[in-house]
């Protein structure tokens, strides 16, 4: 992982704003209590970063408000004084979305980690926005379950991943943050409290700007009160690994489930590196000459499950697996997951640094798509393991390298996969984020008009560019007064209708 | 489309007209645009269970062409007549009973092109079931309504059709018990497609619909039907489930004369929502309710009364009815927001004025 840090790319963006004076620091301190206001540098420093290292600013201010009310006041004060601020929930975002601002506050929400309500015959529970994505879980457990599980489920909130809208392991089946988050408390960006979703009753009536917050990167303001759904958990649950002698073999493996009409909780893909890199961390066995291992998860009824499963195994081995292991038991199982889990800290021990890219492609051009980064790899002769979500057709290629010599080189390449994504009618990001890392590829995604209307919302949210400026838009932009009538409508002539 | 809109006058956008007069009565448009030229499958791509549709193309086209494949769309809205076109569903936000597993349009729809007011045609999402890349205007456009611009294609996620489907129906003429029931079935683990109640009053008496599918169907309803037991009702298992379902949705539209109110409730609440009206179906893992009403303003005004904050809107409805009472009945901040968004959509405010919430 790289420690070098750059500087925020563009910083303050809008000429209107200003920087951190000691009134407003005053005035946070007087909200929150000064013991809750960072302001020394050394302290500050902590939170110079996010999950991606690579970015790193220290704020001006770090702020951690206890409730609704001291984040309403915290954000107003920056609204009157103008100036711009970050929200922050574990940092452990890969794509630089919670990078602070030199001249602005940083809205840590750590202390918001209480769990409201849990209301599992409505299938629901209340939480603020610090609490730890495990937690839901285990808050509603043994029956119930929250799904969306990012890799840094122990320790990421939902507050980040509301903002990030994060996916998981499990998605392929059962869907993103966006589609497990029913209501929220929101504190928009000029301090007035909204409730998106009214209090989580299905289509509540209005534009679904709860479908448009989630995965707004904290742009459009910040959550302080979320209502999510969880399911109960499947009666059954079981778990296989096939080998292959390669990653195209697999991913034919993978078409062919998806196409058997399987619908597997989890469709996972390791490449031969990803494999033996884990192997010194989770110790699983796993034959050392595959080239590539699918793990595979089916869950329902244990009926359902059976039958599924025969399937399941009679289509790895016509795709050419070389050998199939059953985990026999929950520790087991928790072993192959261990194996999945364990690739990105592995790939550290494996080559000192990497950097974690995160593309999709249709799942149907795998094949190519993964024939293609080899070739990439090969050519720029630097070490690619591949390690992914291989039913979303989400790759996450950790690119490795050595020293600072060579992480030029290892940025170019990791940016070439993304085109190759892209050229395969995919998406920059899957789950991680445009942040400050991917937003230089928005334009490669959207066109200008594509942009210009995420920038409609943005500014229907934050006409002042204080929530957290300088992401997700690939150049800084300022929105200008609501466009206003350019001709007066017969109907306001008769009096029938006004503009709004 | 961009460049029609911009031209000037008030739009009404205009698809399979099935539900065209939901919403407000609003105010007569200058003109209507229909999508009806839209109407081919751009892309169905079925290994990767994705299509790319034009807004104007029938549902039930479209699921034929899925069907090919053994593939669906899992939006099963009411559409007894085949009319019904995607740009229609979005715009309505309107759902079948496969909601309960499948989530509604927002939940399935993957990205967007969408003519602006200001003659720009703009995209959203992407063309994979995986992107987090720019902001979810795709969303956004879901139940709008039409009053931010004109959806002119969409990429959406689809599922495996199922190879066979079994119902559990349990019948009972106590409410208590067939929501009680309900709570059950939707706490079990048992993954239904769909999980449904109907009421027809004391005296006709109401029942619990529960579609398994997957490899196993009839275990699955078999076992829903011993749960149902428990709960004292009277539990089935039906093979050919396609009329009821049929009859499930078509009771989410009017019956001559009258309306439908949609009611947001939550599932705990769904016995109190039922009992209000004569007639009802609901989905009870959601908290969602259809209710057959007269359609008369202080029918719809004692039953929003009864079950605030639940939010009521009024669907299928007469004119004069529309015309007597507001047919979304919300208000407060977040509609104030969703006013802002409007104005930075559609400043001119030319799109179907007047028909969406808060006068929008």
């Amino acid at each position: 992982m790289v420690t070098e840090s750059v500087p925020h790319p563009d910083g303050v963006t809008d000429p209107s704003h200003r920087g951190v004076g000691r009134d407003l620091i005053g005035r946070l301190q007087a909200i929150c209590g000064p013991e809750h206001v960072i302001t020394h540098t050394h302290d500050l420093h902590a939170y110079r970063s996010d999950g991606l290292l690579y970015y790193a600013t220290v704020p001006a201010v770090a702020v951690l408000p206890s409730s609704t009310a001291e984040t309403q006041a915290v954000v107003r004060a920056c609204h009157e004084a103008r100036v711009p601020w970050v929200a922050r929930g574990a940092g452990s975002g890969l794509s630089g979305g919670a990078l602070p601002l030199a001249n602005g506050v940083l809205l840590v929400l750590t202390r918001m980690n209480r769990i409201l309500e849990v209301d599992l015959d409505n299938h629901r529970v209340v939480v603020e926005p610090g609490v730890a994505n495990l937690a839901v879980s285990d808050a509603v457990g043994p029956g119930f379950f929250y799904p969306p599980d990012p890799s840094s489920q122990t320790v990421c909130s939902i507050g980040g991943n509301i903002a990030e809208n994060s996916g998981g392991a499990h998605c392929f089946k059962y869907g993103f943050t966006t589609n497990y988050v029913l209501a929220l408390e929101v504190v928009l960006p000029n301090g007035e409290l909204v409730h998106l979703g009214g209090r989580g009753e299905a289509d509540f009536p209005g534009y679904d700007l709860l479908g448009a917050f989630v995965g707004s990167e904290g742009t459009l303001g910040v959550a302080t009160r979320v209502t999510l759904r969880v399911i109960p958990v499947p009666e059954h649950t079981k778990t296989l690994v096939a080998f292959f002698d390669g990653v195209i073999a697999a991913a034919a493996a993978t078409s062919a489930i998806v196409a058997a009409g399987l619908t597997p909780a989890a469709i996972e893909m390791m490449d031969a590196l990803a494999i033996s890199a884990s192997e010194q961390m989770a110790h699983a066995g796993w034959p050392s000459a595959a080239g590539a291992a699918l793990l595979v998860e089916l869950d329902g009824t244990q009926a359902d499950c059976e039958a599924g499963f025969r399937e399941l195994e009679d289509l790895c081995r016509a795709s050419g697996s070389t050998e199939i292991r059953v985990a026999s038991s929950a520790a087991e199982r928790a072993v192959f997951w261990k194996m999945r889990k364990a690739a990105f800290p592995a790939a550290g021990r494996i080559s000192g640094r990497y950097y974690v890219q995160d593309g999709v492609i249709p799942r149907t051009r795998l094949p190519e798509v993964l024939a293609k980064v080899e070739e990439l790899a090969t050519a720029y002769g630097l070490k690619v393991a591949n390690v992914f979500h291989a039913g979303d057709g989400n790759l996450h290629p950790m690119v490795c390298y050595r020293d600072e010599n060579e992480a030029e080189r290892a940025a170019e390449l990791a940016s070439l996969i993304l085109q190759a994504c892209l050229d395969a009618g995919g998406s920059i990001t899957g789950e991680h984020g445009v942040g400050v890392d991917k937003k230089a590829y928005m334009p490669r995604m959207f066109s200008e008009p594509d942009l210009a209307a995420f920038q409609k919302l943005r500014c229907a949210f934050d006409p002042d560019g204080l929530a957290n400026p300088g992401k997700v838009m690939p150049t800084p932009r300022l929105c200008g007064e609501v466009p206003g009538p350019n001709r007066v409508h017969p109907l306001e002539a008769a009096g029938l209708a006004e503009r709004f | 489309m961009a460049e029609l809109l911009a031209a000037g006058g008030t739009v009404r956008p205009v698809g399979g007209r099935t539900k065209i007069d939901w919403g407000a009565q609003g105010l007569e448009p200058d003109r209507e645009l229909s999508t009806s030229a839209l109407n081919s499958v751009v892309a169905h791509n079925y290994g990767d269970l994705t299509a790319i549709l034009e807004a104007g193309l029938r549902l039930s086209d479209a699921q034929s062409v899925f069907a090919s494949r053994g593939q669906r769309l899992a939006l099963d809205v009411p559409d007894e007549h085949c009319e019904a076109t995607i740009g229609g569903i979005v715009a309505t936000g309107d759902s079948g009973p496969l909601r309960h597993r499948y989530g509604a349009v927002r939940d399935l729809i993957l990205g967007v092109r969408v003519a602006l007011p200001d003659g720009t045609v703009a995209r959203a999402g992407s063309n994979v079931i995986k992107n987090v890349a720019g902001y979810d205007l795709a969303k956004l456009m879901c139940g709008a309504l039409g009053t931010l611009g004109v959806v002119t294609e969409v990429t959406m996620r689809l599922h495996p059709l199922p190879s066979r489907t079994v119902t559990m129906v349990a019948r009972g003429d106590d409410l208590v018990r067939l929501t009680a029931s309900a709570r059950a079935l939707a706490r079990s683990p048992l993954q239904f497609d769909a999980l449904d109640l109907r009421w027809d009053g004391a005296n006709g008496g109401g029942c619990v619909l529960a579609q398994a599918a997957g490899h196993v169907p009839g275990e699955i309803a078999l076992t829903a039907a011993a749960l149902a037991r428990e709960g004292g009702l009277d539990a089935d298992v039906l093979e050919d489930d396609g009329d009821i379902w049929n009859e499930q949705r078509a009771r989410q539209r009017a019956a001559d004369g009258g309306a439908v109110l949609r009611v947001s409730a939550l599932p705990t609440s769904l016995e109190k929502v039922l009992a209000t009206a004569a007639s009802g179906v609901a989905r009870a893992g959601i908290g969602l309710a259809w209710l057959r009403v007269a359609a008369e303003p202080e029918v719809v005004r004692r039953i929003r009364e009864e079950l605030a904050p639940a939010p009521c809107v009024l669907l299928d409805a007469p004119a004069a009815l529309r015309a007597a009472v507001d047919a979304w009945g919300v208000s407060g901040p977040a509609v104030e927001l969703a006013r802002r968004v409007k104005q930075r959509f559609d400043p001119g405010a030319v799109c179907n004025p007047g028909r969406y919430v808060g006068g929008i």
